[in-house]
C-alpha cells in the first residue's frame, strides 16, 4: 500500500533524536498551556512560533514542535476542568460537566486518567482518519453550504436542552443570553457596528476566551469570597484523592462511548467553521441522548468524561484535514499552523499531498508520536495533578484569579479585556446564584455569530427565499436529527427529569 | 506559577538565541517589536512574522523581532494604542495593508487619521482577482459583469472581508468601471476569510469569488477554479502570467492589496530612516524575492516619503469610492 509506505517514510523523517526531543518539549509545554485557563491551543502555538524560528528549525521539525503543542493543549485543557471546574480552553468546557462532579466524589485520579485515555483514543482514530480519508473527506466539507451550516448549528442548540440543566427554561434563557452577546461587534454582512457604543475594542465582538475565563474562573473566585467563612474551605480539604487509575470495568464501560464520539468529533473537526468546541459539545449531548438511561450524566458519569474528551481530541485531528487539503483552517489553532506553513514557504492546498509529501507524512508521523508521548506523560502525572485539590481554597483561589488576569492580559495586551472579564465574572456569579447553567451562555457566544452569518448568507444568496434552508437532502437530514433530538426527550424524558430534579435538590449544588 | 515558568523559559530561550552583533547603522532597535493588529494566522500576522524572520536571517536587525498580536476593531485597537500610548517608541513597527487604508478612509478607526503615524515602507502587493469555479460557463470578466448587469440577483459574489471591506470594494471597482451604475445592486456575500469564500465557490453555493491572488493560487494550480481577471495594471510575472488582466478585457479596474508597515508618529528621524533602509534592504534581497514569488506577492517597492504619499492617495481614492457607493456620507 502506498499509504503505508509513505507513512513509513514519514516515521523515518520524524524519528530523529532532535525531533523526539522537540515533540517531548512540545507535549509538555502544550499540556501546561492547555491546563491554564486563558491560554488555549491557539495561543500556545502562537507563543512558541518565535522559538521555532529562533532555533532555525526546518519545516518538519517546526511542525513537529507546534503540533505537539497543539495536541498537548487539547489534552491539557481537561485538567483544570476536572480539578477546578474551570475549563482550560473552550473545547474542554464540556468536560467540566461530569469531570468535576467525579473529582468531588473522590475520583479525581480516575477522571484524569480516563479522560487521558479518551483523549488518546480520539486523537489516535482521528490521525488514522486523516491518513486514510483526507482526500475523500474534503468532499464532505464541500457539501456544507451556508444553509447546511445553519442547520448544523441549529441542531447543536436543539440538543442543548438536556445538557446541563434540569430546568429547560433556564437552559434556553442561558443560550439566548449567549446568542444576544454574540451580536456585539461589526456585522460583517452590512459593515455596521452593533452595540459597540463607539468603543473600538468591541468592534470584533466579545472574545469568548475572555468570556469563559470570566464566567467560570472569576465567578468561582467570587463564590469563594462570598463563602470564605463558610463551608467551601472545609469542603475542599475533605476531598479524598482516591484511586489514581480507573478499574478495567470502567474502561470497558466507556469504550463504546469513546469510539462513537471519536467518529462524531472527527467529522465536526473536518468541517471548517465547526471545530473542536462543536465536536466536544455534540459528542457529549448525543452520547447523553443515547446512553443516559439513569440520568447519571452531569453527576460524575465516567462516560460523560470520556465523550467530550474523545470528541474534542478527534476534532483536533479532523481540523487538520481542511487545513492541509484545502488551505482553509477549521479552527483558531489551525489558522496559526497555516500561517506557520506559509512562512516556511509551504502552501497548503489541494496539491500539498503531492508536492510536499515529506512535510505531510512527517507531520502525520509526528502526530502519532506526540499522541503516544502524551499518554505516557499524562498518566504518570495524574498523581501530581490531583495534589492541586489538596491546596486549600484560600491559597488556590488567589492563584486562579492571578492566572486569569495574567493569562487574558498576556493574550490581548489590553486592559479593556480585563474589565470585560470582570463583567463576565459578575454575570457568572449572578447566574450561578440563579442556578442558570453557564455552558449554554458560552455556546451561544461561540456559535451565535457563525449561525447568524450563515443564515443571512443562505437567505441573501437565494434572494430572500427562506425555503433555501431545507433545499438539500443534507440540510433536511440535519433538521430531522435536530427535531427528533428536541422532541423525543419531551415525551420520554419527563420521568427521568423528575428523578434528576429530586436528586439535584438534595445536593443543593451550585455547580453545573 | 507554571505560567510564569513557561513564559520565563520562552523568554530565556529567545534571549539566549539573540546574538548582539555590531551594527553599521547609527540606530539599531534594541528590542525590535512588530504589532500584528489581528489574531495569529492572518495576513498582518504573516507580514510581521515573515519580515521579522527575514530581517534577522539577513542580519538587518540584531535581535529577534518580537511579534505582538493586538487584535480588535479591524486594526483600530492597535492604531489607537500606537497613537495614544506608544507614540515615541523607536523600536516599534506595525503591519498594515489596504485594509488599514480602507478603514482609515471610511472613518472606521474612531478619532484616528492617517497623519497620526509615520508610514514606513511597502513589502509587496497582492493583486485582486475575480474568479469562478472551473466548470462555470463564464469565461471572461465582461461575461460575468454582463450577467450581473442583466440580473444582479442571479450572481452571488463571495469574498473574505466584511461588506465595505477591501474584497467587496474590488468587485465594485470592476463593476463601476464596466458601467454598472448602481453598484450597490451587486450581491456580495461576506465570509470569514478568503479560504472560506473559495470553499463556498467550490461547493457551488456562490457563483464568483473576489479576493487576493495568494488566496486563489492553490486552487488554480489544482484546476478547481479559473481566474477571470487579475486587477493589476499589466500581466504579472512567472506562473501568474497566464491570468488576463481586467484592463486588457476592457475593464479599467486596478485593485492592489498592498502590505507594509507604519511606525509611531513620534519616532525619531534617525530611527525612521534606519527602519526604512532596513526594510528597503530586505525588499532588495534575493531571499525576499523568493518569498514574494512563493506567496504570490507582486512588486510594490515604495519607501519613506514615496510610501507616505502612496498611502495618502490610496486613502483618498477609497474615500471617493466609498462615497459613491454610499458606505460613507
Amino acid at each position: 500500500m502506498d499509504t503505508f509506505a509513505s507513512l513509513a517514510d514519514g516515521f523515518a523523517i520524524a524519528l530523529t533524536w532532535q525531533n523526539l526531543a522537540l515533540a517531548l518539549l512540545g507535549c509538555f509545554l502544550g499540556t501546561i498551556m492547555g491546563a491554564l485557563p486563558g491560554l488555549g491551543p491557539s495561543n500556545g502555538v502562537a507563543i512558541l512560533i518565535p522559538l521555532a524560528f529562533t532555533l532555525g528549525l526546518g519545516a518538519t521539525p517546526s511542525l513537529i514542535l507546534l503540533t505537539s503543542v497543539y495536541y498537548g493543549a487539547m489534552y491539557g485543557g481537561r485538567i483544570s476542568s476536572i480539578l477546578l471546574n474551570i475549563p482550560g480552553d473552550e473545547p474542554a468546557m464540556m468536560t467540566c460537566l461530569d469531570g468535576h462532579p467525579m473529582a468531588l466524589k473522590g475520583q479525581p485520579g480516575e477522571a484524569l486518567s480516563l479522560s487521558g485515555i479518551a483523549s488518546f483514543v480520539g486523537a489516535f482514530f482521528a490521525t488514522w482518519g486523516l491518513i486514510l480519508l483526507a482526500p475523500q473527506l474534503v468532499k464532505i466539507a464541500l457539501l456544507f453550504g451556508p444553509a447546511e451550516y445553519f442547520a448544523l448549528f441549529t441542531l447543536a442548540f436543539m440538543t442543548l436542552g438536556g445538557v446541563s440543566s434540569t430546568n429547560q427554561a433556564k437552559s434556553a434563557f442561558a443560550a439566548a443570553l449567549g446568542l444576544g452577546l454574540a451580536t456585539i461587534g461589526v456585522d460583517t454582512q452590512t459593515g455596521v457596528p452593533r452595540f459597540t457604543f463607539g468603543e473600538v475594542h468591541l468592534y470584533d465582538g466579545l472574545d469568548f476566551l475572555v468570556a469563559i475565563v470570566g464566567l467560570f474562573a472569576l465567578s468561582e473566585v467570587f463564590i469563594f469570597l462570598e463563602n470564605r467563612h463558610g463551608g467551601s474551605d472545609a469542603d475542599a480539604t475533605k476531598i479524598k484523592i482516591g484511586k489514581l487509575y480507573p478499574p478495567m470495568s470502567m474502561i470497558k464501560q466507556t469504550t463504546p462511548t469513546m469510539l462513537r464520539t471519536s467518529v462524531l468529533g472527527f467529522l465536526a473537526g473536518v468541517l471548517p467553521g465547526a471545530g473542536a468546541s462543536l465536536g466536544s459539545f455534540i459528542s457529549y449531548s448525543m452520547e447523553k441522548r443515547l446512553v443516559d438511561k439513569e440520568g447519571t450524566f452531569g453527576k460524575g458519569d465516567p462516560r460523560g468524561v470520556a465523550a467530550p474528551e474523545a470528541g474534542n481530541n478527534a476534532a483536533a485531528g479532523g481540523a487538520l484535514v481542511p487545513m492541509l487539503a484545502l488551505g482553509v483552517p477549521g479552527s483558531g489553532t489551525t489558522a496559526v499552523l497555516l500561517a506557520v506553513l506559509l512562512s516556511l514557504n509551504i502552501t497548503p492546498g489541494p496539491l500539498l499531498f503531492t508536492q510536499n509529501p515529506d512535510v505531510v507524512w512527517g507531520l502525520i508521523a509526528a502526530l502519532f508520536i506526540a499522541n503516544f508521548m502524551l499518554l505516557a506523560l499524562n498518566i504518570p502525572m495524574v498523581g501530581i495533578f490531583t495534589r492541586v485539590l489538596m491546596i486549600p481554597s484560600r491559597v488556590l483561589m488567589p492563584i486562579v484569579a492571578m492566572v486569569s488576569f495574567v493569562g487574558i492580559y498576556g493574550i490581548s495586551g489590553s486592559s479593556f479585556d480585563l474589565l470585560v472579564m470582570i463583567g463576565f465574572g459578575v454575570m457568572g456569579w449572578v447566574l450561578r446564584k440563579l442556578d442558570v447553567p453557564l455552558v449554554p451562555v458560552i455556546l451561544g457566544t461561540l456559535l451565535g455569530n457563525s449561525m447568524e452569518n450563515n443564515l443571512r448568507r443562505a437567505i441573501s444568496i437565494d434572494n430572500g427565499d427562506w425555503f433555501t434552508l431545507i433545499d438539500t437532502p443534507l440540510a433536511l437530514t440535519l433538521w430531522a436529527i435536530g427535531i427528533i433530538g428536541f422532541i423525543i426527550p419531551l415525551f420520554i424524558g419527563g420521568k427521568v427529569k423528575k428523578q434528576m430534579h429530586e436528586k439535584r435538590d438534595e445536593e443543593g449544588s451550585i455547580s453545573d | 506559577m507554571k505560567f510564569t515558568a513557561t513564559r520565563t523559559f520562552v523568554a530565556a530561550a529567545i534571549l539566549g538565541m539573540s546574538a548582539f552583533a555590531a551594527s553599521a547603522q547609527d540606530f539599531s532597535p534594541e528590542n525590535p517589536e512588530c504589532i500584528a493588529p489581528a489574531n495569529p494566522g492572518g495576513g498582518w500576522d504573516f507580514t510581521c512574522r515573515q519580515v521579522g524572520k527575514s530581517l534577522q536571517d539577513l542580519g538587518l536587525i540584531d535581535s529577534t523581532m518580537q511579534v505582538v498580536n493586538l487584535a480588535g476593531g479591524g486594526g483600530g485597537v492597535a492604531y489607537a494604542e500606537v497613537v495614544n500610548k506608544r507614540n515615541d517608541d523607536n523600536d516599534l513597527i506595525v503591519a498594515a495593508s489596504s485594509a488599514t487604508a480602507t478603514r482609515l478612509a471610511q472613518g472606521a478607526y474612531p478619532g484616528n487619521t492617517m497623519e497620526q503615524v509615520r508610514w514606513l515602507a511597502s513589502i509587496g502587493a497582492d493583486y485582486g482577482v475575480i474568479a469562478v469555479a472551473a466548470d462555470s460557463e463564464i469565461e471572461t470578466l465582461p461575461q460575468l459583469l454582463d450577467a450581473i448587469k442583466n440580473d444582479p440577483t442571479s450572481t452571488s459574489v463571495a469574498g473574505g472581508s466584511a461588506v465595505g471591506g477591501w474584497d467587496h470594494l474590488k468587485v465594485l471597482i470592476a463593476a463601476n468601471a464596466y458601467g454598472i451604475d448602481d453598484v450597490r445592486s451587486v450581491k456580495y456575500i461576506a465570509f470569514d476569510g478568503g479560504g472560506e469564500a473559495v470553499t463556498q465557490l467550490l461547493a457551488g453555493s456562490v457563483q464568483a469569488f473576489t479576493g487576493d491572488i495568494s488566496e486563489a493560487k492553490g486552487f488554480v494550480d489544482s484546476g478547481d477554479i479559473k481566474v477571470l481577471a487579475v486587477l493589476s495594471p499589466e500581466r504579472l510575472d512567472g506562473e501568474f502570467a497566464d491570468f488576463p488582466t481586467a484592463k486588457e478585457q476592457g475593464v479599467d479596474a486596478i485593485g492592489a492589496n498592498w502590505r507594509g508597515f507604519y511606525a509611531p508618529g513620534g519616532m525619531s528621524d534617525e530611527a525612521y530612516d534606519a527602519w526604512v533602509s532596513a526594510i528597503g534592504d530586505l525588499y532588495a534581497s534575493d531571499e525576499w524575492k523568493e518569498i514574494m514569488a512563493n506567496n504570490g506577492l507582486a512588486p510594490l517597492d515604495l519607501q519613506g516619503d514615496e510610501f507616505q504619499s502612496f498611502v495618502a492617495d490610496s486613502v483618498a481614492q477609497i474615500q471617493q469610492i466609498s462615497k459613491e457607493i454610499g458606505i460613507i456620507n
